[in-house]
């Protein structure tokens, strides 16, 4: 009881709000020409917050504060550590990126940093208002950085459309959350679900309805997708990368959390509907991805019809009434991995671009005659995300089936041929990326210079995470052990 | 060799893998240093393949005891570990496969098709490597997915980037494509949709193995055993045959999933063409061996009339459109389909005389469509053109090349004293007589349908020789100069002749590794004395 507060346990937090002050200060200071100091401090900030991780890990167990409220256990930790240096892959690619469009650096790392801290809040929170204040903070900061190209008209369309559909799914997900508060009169987890259990009234079926809609528009479900294509094709490319990946992991571990730990007993409600937009996430997600021809709403498409492949473990589980043990370790080894390459994917259009300077993808034609090891690179992504071994991909898809099969049972296996198929299906859009850079022949002269190397700061992006997909490709124990943390949480964490 | 016993398995698998990660730094334009890296992977690999057979013992038997034998941990979390190891069964077929390698790197020597760059093409061809001799050695279900699965990246390169571009209008397109994107996709979307529900079907024997069991695994030699006590029953073992089945349909292929086939091989650069027919296509039928019939074998009776009914259909309906065909490379891949017919209806018969006729069949095959499509390949080169309607006296034109097609068309119509008469007559013999219990009527009509096939399969391979080599060479060819078979091809090609005349006149070669091993896994698995019954002749 009480409020006493654990410094250790809060110092990622602490590290990032003092980066975020120490870069808002940096960029009010420096001259211009020297603002570039304020990047060094975003990127320094996020690997010192890094540290205090590895000393929780090691020390282990599970700290609570706040009444439960807020809680650090191997679960956030391996969540944080996701988010963390999915964030310092991102700073990486912004780098160049920012530099070379004439950008103000210091309110852009600024944001992303907020954004970042949100993210490590969600992994924590253990209660409706923390959990609020954490995937709003995520949002928030990134319709700014959506719009941030602001001489682009499609840049302006991809921020608004963010903000309207971002601030109607708040209000709609704030709704929820507060029909359960006046039901019950708890905003812990703990306090939650002891509360609904064995409750049986329309107001927490529609209470629940309103937070899978909320948090359906938070990870681009379908049918709450809409707004993703175009904010992706809009959003500078290394925060439509964040997009993709952190907010949507925090969208998603927020998702499972509450339905999980909140509102176990209103399963019958929220399985059926996880059912319903995984398949549906993974099967409209890749129709409309086949017909694409930008790159990045490609991949706005594929990382939509990915959403439903991480819901589907889970989906499987709860429509089944099995255990979510599994559920829960495949769903966050797949976001692992998918981090991995998603952001690889990002980085490679990036590098791309530079020789380009589009983003259609008949535009990429021949582009690895120019630049071989570029196009090695995006082969291994999109293969990997096709989910293609010796790639990364492929264990996450396995996770995927292994808990689906695990669960047993009519519509599950139902599920998991639906996911087959799609995994066929994904593999075409992908492939297609694919045969234009390596299959088909050059079309006139690139705009862009292949011989003038991509930055520093993206070729190390590049390097880790074609590393990562490689490796834990051959040999996937480098990623189950997220799956083991996230056992925690499932053991009643 | 305590050490070799250890890492023999290991060496023969990744040493091509290491090769092609040393290409990766050799420079582009350092063409003799790639191909003798390649080389030099290839060959070691088939030296120690070598020398697997050297300490592999014959006399070991039994089914489901291996030798070479290695399980370390892998993925400790599912349950998946790094287990190889050989059998009589699995040993033909492995070092067919770093043979068969090592000829093909001799044979691109100076045979780089459009767009060039040898050094892609190399490590394609080594990754591919490392597909096909780990999935002859995999004893766990995860790694001979993962295996099984690897060889789909370099050979979709293969026919994507070096493929046939003729532009070719599919029915329903306004817009036409060039032949090697449409086959290269159409060949990837196949088999990956075989391969998703074969892994579902993995996935449901490892949990079934923790029902049934003493914990849940991925573990081959354990699932085997599971196996042949009859664990695995009822609809869910139904199930998992037939997602298994799919996965290895598609592959070998059977009828009606072979349609990537013909536009995979016609397209596909010659050494893809080989290794495609010589070594990839026995993934499927050597799958269905390995683990389809030792962990089901209740189910693959059930299965059994359907299978041979598919293979009998995909016998007659190769060779018809056989046939029909005017391009002569297409006529050699739809003879595939026939050809697997016959090593499919051998493992039908679930009889130690069929599944020896699948196995020799499968050998036969790689090395005589393998030496086809060679000849195709050098040919086309020769020629610019596949239409036999355009041939004509190619024995006059080119004497070597002429002679060497004559002599592996008679081999592949499966004349007596050549490698190809073995697995085509015993799958017959084997059809005659199936395993107990099974349809007397359906497989002894396959029977004689097959036979029927093996008439057709004359007509067209003949069919084809009349049209190419003999008779007078057209105008158009006929103040050519061509030269005949350089020194890189016939170090390719001489030795599958040799492979060839030895296997078709001493089985015994690949009997001796084989009968024991597949007579006890009979026995294990639909535990009849088949020799008795075969004795007895119906």
């Amino acid at each position: 009881m009480g409020f006493e507060i654990d410094y250790l346990a809060l110092a990622p937090e602490l590290i990032v709000v003092i980066t975020i002050l120490v870069v808002f200060g940096l960029d009010m200071l420096l001259p211009r020409a020297q603002k570039y100091w304020a990047a060094t401090a975003a990127v320094a900030g996020m690997a010192f917050a890094l540290i205090p991780l590895g000393l929780l890990a090691i020390e282990g167990g599970t700290r609570s504060m706040f009444d439960g409220s807020y809680v650090t256990d191997d679960f956030s930790l391996v969540l944080k550590g996701l988010f963390l240096v999915a964030a310092y892959v991102v700073f990486l690619m912004s780098h160049d990126y920012i530099e070379s469009e004439r950008y103000y650096q210091g309110e852009y790392y600024f944001l992303l940093l907020a954004s970042v801290l949100g993210s490590l809040v969600v992994a924590s929170a253990r209660d409706l208002i923390i959990l609020f204040i954490g995937i709003e903070l995520v949002t928030g900061p990134l319709y700014l950085l959506a719009g941030w190209r602001k001489g682009d008209i499609k840049s302006n369309e991809a921020s608004m459309k963010y903000f309207i559909l971002g601030v109607l799914s708040t209000a709609i997900l704030l709704y929820g959350m507060s029909l359960l508060y006046g039901l019950t009169g708890e905003v812990t987890f703990a306090g939650l679900a002891a509360a609904t259990a064995g409750m049986d009234t329309p107001a927490l079926t529609m209470a629940v309805v309103f937070l899978i809609v909320g948090f359906g528009f938070k990870v681009a479900a379908v049918p709450f997708h809409f707004w993703a294509p175009d904010t992706y094709e809009g959003a500078p490319t290394p925060i439509t990368a964040y997009i993709s990946v952190n907010s949507k992991a925090a969208g998603f571990v927020a998702f499972l959390i509450v339905m999980y730990s909140a509102l176990p007993d209103a399963a019958e409600v929220w399985a059926p509907a996880l059912w319903a937009l995984a398949a549906l996430s993974m099967t409209i997600g890749n129709l409309a991805a086949l017909r694409q021809t930008n790159i990045v709403r490609l991949l706005a498409y594929s990382a939509i019809a990915q959403a439903g492949f991480m819901l589907v473990p889970f989906a499987a589980a709860a429509v089944a009434g099995a255990a979510l043990e599994e559920a829960f370790a495949a769903t966050v080894i797949y976001l692992v991995i998918y981090a991995v390459m998603n952001l690889g994917a990002f980085g490679v259009v990036i590098a791309g671009a530079r020789i380009t300077r589009s983003g259609e993808i008949p535009a990429w034609a021949g582009l690895a005659s120019v630049d071989a090891r570029l196009g090695v690179l995006i082969g291994v992504f999109f293969f990997s995300l096709a989910g293609i071994p010796p790639l990364a991909g492929w264990f996450a898809k396995f996770v995927m089936f292994r808990s689906v099969m695990i669960a047993g049972g009519a519509a599950t296996v139902a599920l998991a041929v639906i996911a087959a198929v799609n995994a066929v299906i994904a593999l075409y859009y992908y492939a297609k990326v694919v045969a234009r850079v390596w299959l088909d022949d050059q079309v006139g002269v690139f705009p862009g210079d292949p011989e003038a190397p991509p930055a520093g700061s993206l070729r190390l992006a590049l390097g880790v995470t074609v590393a990562l997909t490689v490796a834990i490709g051959f040999y996937p124990t480098l990623a189950t052990f997220v799956g083991d943390a996230s056992r925690v949480i499932a053991a009643g964490g | 060799m305590e050490m070799f016993e250890t890492w023999g398995l290991t060496l023969v698998v990744f040493l091509p893998l290491a090769g092609a990660l040393l290409l990766g730094f050799v420079p582009r334009d350092n063409e003799g240093a790639l191909k003798t890296v390649a080389l030099g992977a290839t060959v070691l690999a088939f030296l120690a393949s070598l020398g697997v057979i050297v300490g592999f013992d014959f006399g070991a038997g039994g089914y489901n005891s291996y030798q070479f034998e290695v399980n370390e941990a892998w993925i400790g979390a599912i349950d998946a570990n790094y287990h190889v190891g050989v059998d009589g069964i699995s040993l033909p077929l492995l070092v067919l496969s770093t043979f068969v390698m090592v000829l093909s790197v001799i044979y691109t020597w100076n045979h780089w098709e459009e767009p060039y760059n040898p050094k892609a093409f190399l490590i394609l061809m080594l990754i591919l490597a490392t597909g096909m001799n780990g999935t002859f050695v995999a004893l766990d279900l995860v790694l001979f997915f993962i295996f099984f699965e690897i060889v789909l990246l370099p050979m979709y390169f293969m026919i994507g980037i070096w493929g046939d571009r003729t532009p070719r209008r599919l029915p329903g397109f306004s817009r036409t494509y060039e032949t090697r994107l449409y086959a290269s996709i159409k060949f990837f979307l196949f088999t990956l949709f075989g391969s998703a529900f074969m892994l579902l079907g993995f996935l449901a024997l490892y949990f079934e193995s923790g029902n049934v069991g003493d914990g849940r695994t991925f573990d081959i030699v354990e699932l085997t055993d599971l196996g042949s006590q009859g664990a695995f029953t009822g609809t869910l073992a139904f199930l998992v045959f037939g997602a298994m089945f799919l996965g290895f349909a598609v592959k070998v292929p059977m009828w009606p999933l072979h349609t990537w086939l013909p536009d995979a091989h016609t397209a596909a650069p010659t050494v893809g063409s080989v290794l495609l027919a010589a070594i990839l296509l026995k993934l499927g039928s050597y799958g269905f061996i390995r683990i389809s019939l030792p962990i089901l074998p209740q189910e693959a009776v059930e299965w059994a009339p359907f299978i041979a009914i598919l293979a009998v259909i995909g016998i007659i309906y190769g060779s018809l459109a056989c046939l029909a065909q005017t391009d002569m490379k297409r006529l050699i891949a739809f003879s595939s389909v026939g050809h697997m017919g016959f090593v499919m209806l051998g493992i039908a018969t679930m009889t130690d005389i069929g599944i020896n006729a699948a196995i020799i069949g499968m050998v036969a095959h790689g090395l005589i469509t393998g030496l086809l499509f060679f000849l195709a390949g050098s040919m086309s080169h020769r020629y610019h053109t596949r239409e036999m309607s355009r041939l004509g006296g190619n024995i006059r034109l080119m004497p070597v090349i002429g002679g060497i097609l004559a002599f592996t068309a008679m081999a592949s119509l499966g004349l007596p004293g050549l490698a190809g008469f073995w697995g085509e007559f015993m799958s017959l013999v084997g059809a005659y007589n199936p395993l107990e219990g099974l349809s007397l009527g359906v497989f002894r009509t396959a029977m004689v349908l097959g036979a029927v096939g093996t008439v057709l399969t004359a007509g067209y391979m003949l069919w084809m020789l009349q049209r190419v080599n003999l008779g007078e060479p057209p105008a158009e060819w006929e103040t050519h100069e061509f030269h005949d078979a350089d020194r890189f091809e016939l170090a390719a090609w001489v030795p599958l002749i040799i492979l060839i005349v030895v296997i078709g006149l001493y089985p015994k070669v690949v009997f001796d590794s084989t009968t024991e091993t597949v007579t006890s896994l009979v026995e294990m698995a639909f535990s009849g004395d088949t020799t008795a019954f075969l004795g007895s002749g119906g």
